[in-house]
């Protein structure tokens, strides 16, 4: 940090920084607390406030703090909150972002939005009409966002004259919910944001109430706990190797979300178990750092070279290991428009992972505004929250929620579109991976027949590089060479895969190329096809869809042992001793018994 | 943590996140104190190297000096500068104040037509060729499909609810309304084709952290914004036509600092010296639907 040139009194650079949301139902006064805490402490830019109130006055209506929010057009012509909407705030302790999230139940999605982002919540209900639907659904979703500091502002008590019993009830209905979707709120206080009354200055009428403003509340939250000294975790975001001006750095790069790592530590990447030792913690300019900590985005180089994907999740040896597993126990709450189904398939986005993923079981749906549990239930619809059984068609690494909340927590997206959000419970058992029961009816000439008329069998060949050209040029090669040995070869290019991004759409091309390579092996065709930059998780993919039949992998340069390659090759070898070592190993496991080179 | 150190984890995570999950992307550079700051953030994302093309769109109405100070930055970081503008709007004075329109109007067609035509490669752009030591006109025409920009959501209404990775569609239509969810550490980072992004990793900055990231980090910003004897200072950047300079005698970034934390800054809007902002209620915000920054 470069030396200050002034003296100041407070270095605001160095305060603390909290997010805190506002929530609650539709029409309970949330925009209108922010807009009186934002004007009672002095905090609004002076532009806004005339701004607004010229606005207004040229629209002939009564000026309101909950206009200085809705400042989308739109918005105040409907008079109610659309989106989440930041306000920035500040005290000699803290500079506050406060959220305002809307309560119209169209708006979850936004309220959620404004909600992740949170340590602390304000949730406002109307004092006298008491706890609603979304009084309820926001008190839950905050329980499972991991907001845990919530204060509850009770509002208009004016309209109720301040009157204790009134405020006694409303609390007691509210405190017995929340309790038992695991909000404990730290406080209740009775306001009238209208009036401004206890939100910055004490409202003269409520003697009975000795306990904080929502000022002195807002103040007294505590910032969250860094999570340094717990396991390290780190989403491997990207690997960079650029190589403009000589740069020969191959950086592994994310974001810390719990513990520290330091050069010389060692490191497992799961699921593919991958292992290395941090070698330097990479920076712009300056010293490398001594550590990377929770909450930094980081980059390291490696003492070793690994080749693992962004997806992958970053551990430490020697700390507790997360789960890996294709199933999991997990919560989740439900936004897409269409309901979460079973047999279709969604994508699970967890960490920096992004797996197929398909709804195995509904374990219970919980109705948010009774909060009673509905067991047997076959789908999540919108806006529902449900324990659930999800099933990926790979392995996943992640944490269980009790142990570690960043690493539990996931989305699900249908489509292009962020559909549902939840955090793992716990790892479930895996079944044999092979569920698939496809059978064809087989005709009347068997494999042998088959064989001895084509003097060889048939087999899938598939040629894995890191370099997708290399892999599809050798396999070309092969299909020529075997056709002109006359073998019944067949050359199929899917090099498409290798720059397909979108998990779903490669996972279908894997499923439908693994169809393919089963039926032509049926027919007894030396199927030869390449893949660019797959892993072992692909290849398993394509083994489980191709069988009965096993895959023959040639793999060229140093994926070849992490693929578990049949044959491994150089990657710099010379295509045509490449082919010829490919034509004996093949000749080898008695693919082409009767050959000779 | 403290707050810049946080904010800046953040704005890295989403430029990595920008970079490994949208096509083809690149970065708006206005050559403001803000996108300067995210250039630097990018710097520090990326290790050293900025992957990706800084595009400004030149009003022809920018300060000279601020022209020079690109240029000079582009060469000795070694980015990859594309410049673009709507040469033919210029041309027919289709612009305020010495042409017909009003304020609206001309940022229409010199910033968000501009930048649109710009970004989609309609219009001839010119790169910065570093072995000349200038600019060229650039051969590549292919579109942009994520654009990353610095703005802030303290700025003004519209943009305090923005999302980090924001979708337009093939329209250019902002739609407020039905913004997808984001939610921890995910943004909705896959589209349909067509779809055009903008990204903003800048979004939780106010004013005073983006100086004292400025003072920290010591990143070099353009002189418009000192006191350079006058009395005056830019606060913000625009065109000279529809900017008017502060009265300030903040001479260095320290003198910002104190001027926007406890002095006759502390209240007062950063955009107030923005004409454009005033012209109607919510002029902004329709420009901003029709692709304004």
């Amino acid at each position: 940090m470069s030396a200050s040139t002034t003296n100041r009194a407070i270095d605001s650079a160095d305060l603390e920084r909290m997010d805190v949301v506002v929530v609650g139902h539709v029409d309970h006064g949330k925009s209108t607390v922010i807009g009186r805490l934002m004007a009672d402490t002095g905090s609004l830019p002076e532009g806004k406030l005339d701004q607004v109130r010229a606005m207004c006055a040229a629209k002939a209506r009564p000026f309101e703090y909950a206009f200085l929010l809705d400042a989308l057009k739109n918005e105040q012509a409907q008079g109610i909150t659309i989106d989440t909407a930041r306000c920035f705030f500040k005290t000699d302790r803290r500079n506050y972002i406060i959220h305002d999230a809307p309560g119209h139940i169209e708006f979850l999605k936004n309220m959620i939005t404004g909600a992740s982002r949170a340590q602390a919540a304000l949730l406002v209900i109307d004092a006298q009409e008491g706890v609603k639907e979304n009084s309820k659904r926001h008190g839950y979703i905050l329980s499972m966002l991991g907001v845990r500091q919530v204060a509850v502002l009770v509002n208009k008590m004016d309209l109720l004259d301040w009157d204790q019993d009134a405020f006694n009830a409303v609390t007691a209905e509210y405190a017995d919910f929340l309790g038992r979707v695991g909000v404990n709120p730290t406080r209740f206080i009775p306001i009238s944001a209208r009036d401004g009354a206890n939100i910055v200055t004490r409202g003269a009428e409520a003697s009975w109430y000795d306990g904080p403003t929502v000022l002195e509340q807002v103040e007294s939250f505590r910032s969250l706990d860094d999570d340094f000294d717990r396991p390290f975790r780190m989403p491997l975001q990207d690997v960079y190797k650029f190589t403009a001006e000589g740069d020969d750095r191959r950086i592994f790069a994310g974001t810390v979300e719990s513990g520290r790592v330091r050069p010389g530590d060692g490191i497992v990447f799961l699921p593919s178990g991958k292992r290395s030792t941090v070698r330097r913690i990479e920076v712009l300019q300056g010293d490398s750092p001594a550590e990377a900590l929770a909450g930094q985005a980081t980059g390291f180089t490696l003492e070793t070279q690994v080749y693992a994907k962004p997806g992958e999740l970053i551990v430490r040896e020697g700390e507790p290991l997360p789960e890996v597993s294709t199933r999991l126990r997990a919560n989740v709450f439900w936004m897409g428009v269409a309901p979460l189904v079973k047999g279709r398939r969604y994508t699970l986005r967890i960490g920096t992972a992004k797996v197929p993923v398909e709804l195995e079981d509904v374990l219970s749906v919980l109705d948010a505004s009774e909060l009673r549990s509905v067991a047997g239930a076959s789908q999540v619809a919108r806006h529902d929250v449900a324990e659930i059984v999800l099933r990926t068609v790979r392995p996943v690494a992640f944490d269980a929620a009790d142990f570690l909340e960043g690493t539990a927590r996931f989305v699900i997206a249908s489509g292009y579109d962020i559909a549902g959000c939840g955090i793992a419970l716990e790892a479930l058992a895996t079944d044999d991976g092979s569920t698939d029961g496809r059978a064809f009816a087989p005709g009347l000439v068997s494999a042998s027949e088959r064989a001895k008329r084509n003097r060889h069998s048939g087999k899938a060949v598939v040629f894995v590089s890191d370099s997708a050209v290399a892999a599809h040029d050798a396999a070309a090669q092969l299909e020529r060479r075997l056709f002109d040995l006359n073998a019944h070869s067949y050359f199929l290019g899917a090099t498409d895969l290798a720059e397909q991004t979108d998990v779903l759409a490669r996972d279908e091309r894997l499923v439908q190329l693994g169809h393919i390579a089963r039926a032509m092996v049926d027919a007894g065709v030396v199927l030869v096809t390449a893949l660019g930059d797959v892993d072992r998780f692909d290849l398993d993919r394509l083994r489980g869809m191709a069988a009965p039949h096993k895959l023959f992998v040639v793999g060229l340069g140093c994926t070849a042992t992490e693929v578990g390659a049949d044959l491994a090759l150089e990657a710099d070898m010379s295509p045509g001793l490449a082919i010829d070592a490919a034509v004996r190993a093949l000749t080898a496991v008695g693919v082409l018994a009767d050959y000779e080179i | 943590m403290n707050q810049l150190d946080t904010l800046e984890a953040k704005s890295i995570h989403i430029l990595r996140e920008a970079y490994r999950s949208l096509g083809s992307v690149c970065m708006l550079w206005s050559i403001g104190k803000d996108s300067t700051v995210m250039l630097h953030l990018a710097r520090k994302a990326f290790f050293g190297h900025v992957p990706f093309p800084l595009v400004h769109v030149d009003t022809s109405y920018k300060v000279p000096e601020m022209i020079e100070y690109r240029d000079r930055l582009a060469l000795e970081w070694r980015l990859n500068l594309v410049v673009g503008q709507n040469a033919e709007a210029i041309a027919a004075k289709r612009t305020f104040p010495d042409g017909a329109v009003d304020r609206i109007t001309c940022c229409r067609e010199l910033k968000a037509e501009a930048l649109k035509h710009t970004l989609s490669g309609e219009w001839p752009r010119l790169r910065m060729d570093h072995e000349l030591g200038r600019l060229a006109p650039d051969t590549d025409t292919a579109p942009y499909t994520g654009v990353i920009v610095g703005v802030r959501a303290d700025e003004e209404g519209s943009r305090s609810k923005e999302r980090y990775f924001s979708p337009r569609d093939a329209e250019n239509d902002w739609n407020v309304d039905d913004q997808p969810p984001e939610l921890w550490r995910y943004f909705k980072t896959d589209f349909e084709p067509g779809t055009h992004v903008r990204v903003h990793p800048l979004l939780d900055w106010t004013e005073l952290n983006v100086w004292e990231y400025i003072e920290r980090e010591e990143i070099p910003v353009t002189g418009l914004y000192f006191d350079r004897g006058e009395g005056v200072r830019y606060r913000s950047l625009g065109c000279y036509p529809c900017t008017t300079p502060v009265d300030s005698s903040a001479k260095n970034v320290a003198d910002i600092i104190a001027e926007l934390r406890s002095g006759k800054f502390s209240n007062i809007a950063e955009r107030s010296g923005r004409a454009q902002d005033k012209d109607d209620g919510g002029g902004l915000e329709t420009l901003r639907r029709e692709g304004y920054m």
